[in-house]
C-alpha cells in the first residue's frame, strides 16, 4: 500500500470523527440536518476511496448508497417532515455542551486504547479504521442518549450507523457488505417512516421525548 | 436450486408472506395462516431424518434443528390461537381487515427471518435475519395504534436497533479476528469454517467482539439492565405477538450468541464467556423476580417473568458442562412451550373482561373455568413447582450450580423463590375469590394452550429416552 492512500484514508477517517464531535453541539434541528448530511458525504468518500485502494469495485455500490440515500434522501426527507409535522427547531439537551464534549473525548481516547491495543496484529490501515470507527459510533451512542428530541435521536442514530458501515468497509474484503449496508438502510427508512406514520406529533403533540416517559414504569 | 425440507422451512413462510400480504377476507387468511405453518412444522421435522449437506451460507446441525422445530412447532400452536384471537379483536374493531392483512403477512415474514437466524451458517446473514425479525415485531407491536402501543414500538425500535449495531460491529470484529487465519472473503464468515480455525485466531480481538455481540444480542434475550423494551413490547401488541416473542424471538437471539460462545471456547487464549453470561444471568433474575411485585398489568408481569427465566437459561448455558447445559436447552424448551400457553390464556382472559390491570380481573376458576384453571396450571408451571416440566429443569441448573459454586447457587435458588412468590401472590387474586370484570363466555381455542400444558406436565413426569439421549448429545455440543 502506497502512503497516500493510508493518508488520505486516514485523513477521512479522521474527518468523520471531527463531525461527529459537530453534531454533538448543534442546538438547531437544521443544522443538525446539515451536519449529519456533510457526515454521510465524507462516508461516502471515504467508502469510495476504500473501494479504490482495496480493487473492490462492489464497494461503489455502498458508497453510492451513503451518498444517495444518507447524503440526500434522508435529509431532505427530515428537513420537509419537520416544516410537515411542526416539530420544536430547537434541541434540548439532557445534560450541557461542555460536558457532553468532554464526555465524547473521553470516548474518543477510550476506543483509541482499545482498539489499537487489541488490534496490533492487522495491518495499519484497518487498525486505524476501526479504532476511529468504534469512535464514531460511541459518539453515536453519546448522542443518543443526551439528547430528549426525536429526530435528534435518529440522527444520532443514523451516525452511528455511519461508523459501522467505514468499520465494515476497512474490514479488507469482508463479504456480504453491500447487502449488510442496504439492509441498515431499510432499518433507517423505517425508523425514518416510522417518526412519520406513527404521526409522533399527532400522537403526543411533541416530539419531545420527555412526553413520551409518562409511559415508563407502569400504566396508570 | 433443489427442493428440499430446507428450502422449504424458508420458502414456506416466504410465500405465504406474498399471498396473505394481498388476499382477502379474515376466514381464509386465517386458514392459509394455519396450513402455512403446519408445512413449515412439517418440513422442520424431517430435518430430524434427511440433514441437507452444508453449505457456505446455510447450515443443519444437531443444535438448531432443534431450535427450528421449536420454534415452527410454537409457530404452528400460535398460529392456531392466534386465528381465534384475531377473530374477536375484529369483532370488537380493534382491528381493521387491512391491518389484520397486514398482521398475518408479518407473522409470516416474521416466522421466515426466524426460520432464517436459526439456520444461517454465515454470521453475516445471521444478523440480517435477526435485524428483519426486530423489525416485524415492531411493527406489530404497533399494531394497534393506540398511544401506548406507538410509544412502546418506538422504544423497542431505539432500544433494538442499538442492539442490533452493536452486535454488527461484533460481527465486524470476529471477521478481522478471522482474517489472518482463514484468509480474506466469504470463508472468513462461515461459522463452519470459524469453528474449525478459531484455534489460530487474535484472542484479544475475539474477546471484544464478544462483548460487543453480548451487548448487543443480549438486548434482545432481553438479559437485565438491557431489558428496558421487553415489557412495554409484550404489553402493547397483538397477545399472540407476546406468545413468539417470548417463546421464540429471545431463544433465537439467545442462539446467535450460543453459536459465538462455541468459536470463544475453541481458542485457548480468549476470555471464559461463562462468567459474563452467568453474571447477567443472575443479575436478570434477581431484578426480574423482584419486579414482579408491583405489576398492575397482566401481560407486563408475565413479560418480567420472561426476564426472569431467560435469565436462569443464560446462567444454565453461562455455567456450562453437559449437566448445566443440558437443563438450559430442557429449561428453554419448557419455558417457551409454557410461556406461549400462558400468553395464549391470557389474551383469551384480556379479550372477555376488556381490560389488562390485574385488578380489574378477578374469580376467573368461577366465570371463566376453563381459562381460569389452565391459567392456574401455566403458573404453577412456570413458577417451578414439582411435578411439572420446569421443576425438573431448574432441579438441575440448581443441583448442578451447588456441585460447582454453592455461592452462585444460595443466589440463584433466592431469585427462584422470590419469582414464585411473587407470581402465586397476583394470580391467587386473578383467580380466585370475588368475580370482578365482565363475565361473557369465552369465544377461545383451549386447544393451543392445553396441548403444551399436556406436554410439560409429561415432560416433568417423564422423558422419553430418544429425548434424553438427543438433548444430552446436543449439551455436549454446547461445550
Amino acid at each position: 500500500m502506497s502512503r497516500i492512500d493510508f493518508d488520505v484514508a486516514h485523513l477521512l477517517a479522521g474527518t468523520l470523527v471531527l463531525i461527529s464531535f459537530l453534531e454533538l453541539y448543534q442546538d438547531r434541528l437544521y443544522s443538525l440536518l446539515n451536519v449529519y448530511a456533510l457526515h454521510a458525504l465524507v462516508l461516502a468518500a471515504s467508502v469510495a476511496w476504500q473501494a479504490l485502494i482495496q480493487d473492490a469495485p462492489h464497494l461503489y455500490v455502498t458508497a453510492g448508497i451513503a451518498l444517495v440515500f444518507k447524503a440526500i434522501v434522508i435529509p431532505v426527507t427530515l428537513h420537509r417532515m419537520i416544516i410537515k409535522l411542526g416539530i420544536h427547531r430547537e434541541i434540548e439537551k439532557v445534560v450541557g455542551v461542555g460536558f457532553t464534549m468532554l464526555a465524547g473525548m473521553g470516548l474518543v481516547a477510550l476506543s483509541m486504547v482499545v482498539m489499537l491495543r487489541v488490534t496490533h496484529n492487522a495491518d495499519p490501515l484497518a487498525q486505524e479504521d476501526l479504532a476511529f470507527a468504534l469512535a464514531v459510533v460511541l459518539l453515536g451512542l453519546l448522542m443518543m442518549v443526551t439528547r430528549q428530541n426525536a429526530v435528534s435521536q435518529v440522527i444520532g442514530f443514523m451516525s452511528l450507523e455511519n461508523g459501522l458501515v467505514l468499520a465494515a468497509t476497512g474490514a479488507k474484503g469482508m463479504p456480504l457488505v453491500v447487502e449488510i449496508s442496504v439492509a441498515f438502510s431499510v432499518l433507517i427508512a423505517f425508523i425514518v417512516i416510522g417518526i412519520f406514520l406513527f404521526r409522533i406529533r399527532e400522537r403526543f403533540d411533541t416530539v419531545d421525548l420527555q412526553a413520551l416517559d409518562q409511559f415508563r414504569g407502569e400504566r396508570r | 436450486m433443489r427442493v428440499d425440507a430446507l428450502t422449504g422451512v424458508l420458502l414456506i413462510p416466504a410465500i405465504a408472506a406474498a399471498l396473505l400480504a394481498v388476499l382477502p377476507g379474515y376466514r381464509m387468511t386465517a386458514r392459509l395462516n394455519v396450513v402455512a405453518t403446519t408445512a413449515t412444522l412439517l418440513c422442520a421435522v424431517s430435518l430430524f431424518f434427511r440433514r441437507p449437506p452444508t453449505g457456505s451460507y446455510l447450515l443443519v446441525d444437531d443444535l438448531n434443528v432443534t431450535f427450528i422445530v421449536l420454534t415452527t412447532f410454537v409457530g404452528f400452536t400460535t398460529s392456531v390461537f392466534s386465528a381465534s384471537y384475531i377473530a374477536h379483536e375484529l369483532e370488537t374493531g380493534r382491528l381493521t381487515p387491512s391491518s389484520v392483512r397486514f398482521y398475518h403477512a408479518m407473522y409470516q415474514v416474521l416466522m421466515f427471518a426466524m426460520n432464517l437466524a436459526l439456520i444461517a451458517n454465515n454470521i453475516g446473514l445471521m444478523w440480517v435475519a435477526i435485524e428483519m425479525a426486530t423489525l416485524t415485531t415492531v411493527l406489530m407491536v404497533g399494531i394497534y395504534r393506540t398511544h401506548e402501543a406507538l410509544e412502546a414500538a418506538w422504544k423497542y425500535f431505539i432500544l433494538g436497533s442499538v442492539g442490533i449495531a452493536l452486535a454488527l460491529f461484533g460481527t465486524i470484529l470476529i471477521y478481522m479476528a478471522a482474517r489472518p487465519a482463514v484468509g480474506e472473503g466469504l470463508d472468513a464468515m462461515v461459522w463452519t469454517v470459524l469453528v474449525k480455525r478459531a484455534g489460530g485466531f487474535d484472542p484479544a480481538l475475539l474477546n471484544l467482539a464478544f462483548v460487543f455481540l453480548l451487548l448487543g444480542y443480549g438486548t434482545k434475550v432481553g438479559l437485565a439492565p438491557l431489558h428496558a423494551w421487553l415489557p412495554d413490547a409484550h404489553a402493547e401488541g397483538p397477545t399472540p405477538i407476546s406468545a413468539v416473542l417470548s417463546g421464540l424471538l429471545l431463544n433465537v437471539a439467545l442462539y446467535a450468541l450460543l453459536r459465538f460462545k462455541m468459536l470463544l471456547a475453541v481458542n485457548a487464549g480468549a476470555l471464559a464467556p461463562g462468567p459474563l453470561m452467568v453474571t447477567l444471568g443472575l443479575i436478570s433474575l434477581v431484578f426480574a423476580a423482584f419486579m414482579l411485585y408491583r405489576r398492575r398489568d397482566i401481560k407486563r408481569m408475565f413479560a418480567y417473568s420472561s426476564i426472569e427465566h431467560m435469565g436462569i437459561i443464560t446462567f444454565a448455558f453461562g455455567m456450562g458442562g453437559p449437566i448445566a447445559n443440558f437443563a438450559g436447552l430442557l429449561h428453554m424448551t419448557m419455558h417457551s412451550l409454557t410461556k406461549s400457553a400462558i400468553f395464549f390464556a391470557v389474551g383469551h382472559v384480556t379479550q372477555v373482561k376488556g381490560t389488562q390491570r390485574i385488578a380489574d380481573i378477578g374469580g376467573l376458576t368461577e366465570t371463566h373455568p376453563a381459562l381460569g384453571w389452565g391459567l392456574i396450571l401455566g403458573v404453577v408451571a412456570i413458577a417451578g413447582l414439582p411435578p411439572l416440566g420446569i421443576f425438573m429443569s431448574e432441579f438441575l441448573v440448581v443441583s448442578s450450580t451447588f456441585a460447582r459454586a454453592p455461592a452462585l447457587a444460595i443466589i440463584l435458588v433466592f431469585g427462584l423463590l422470590v419469582g414464585l412468590a411473587g407470581l402465586f401472590l397476583r394470580i391467587n387474586s386473578i383467580a380466585f375469590g370475588e368475580p370482578r370484570g365482565p363475565s361473557a363466555k369465552a369465544k377461545a381455542s383451549y386447544v393451543p394452550m392445553f396441548a403444551h400444558l399436556a406436554i410439560v406436565f409429561a415432560a416433568g413426569i417423564y422423558m422419553p429416552p430418544a429425548l434424553v439421549v438427543w438433548f444430552q448429545n446436543v449439551a455436549g455440543l454446547l461445550g
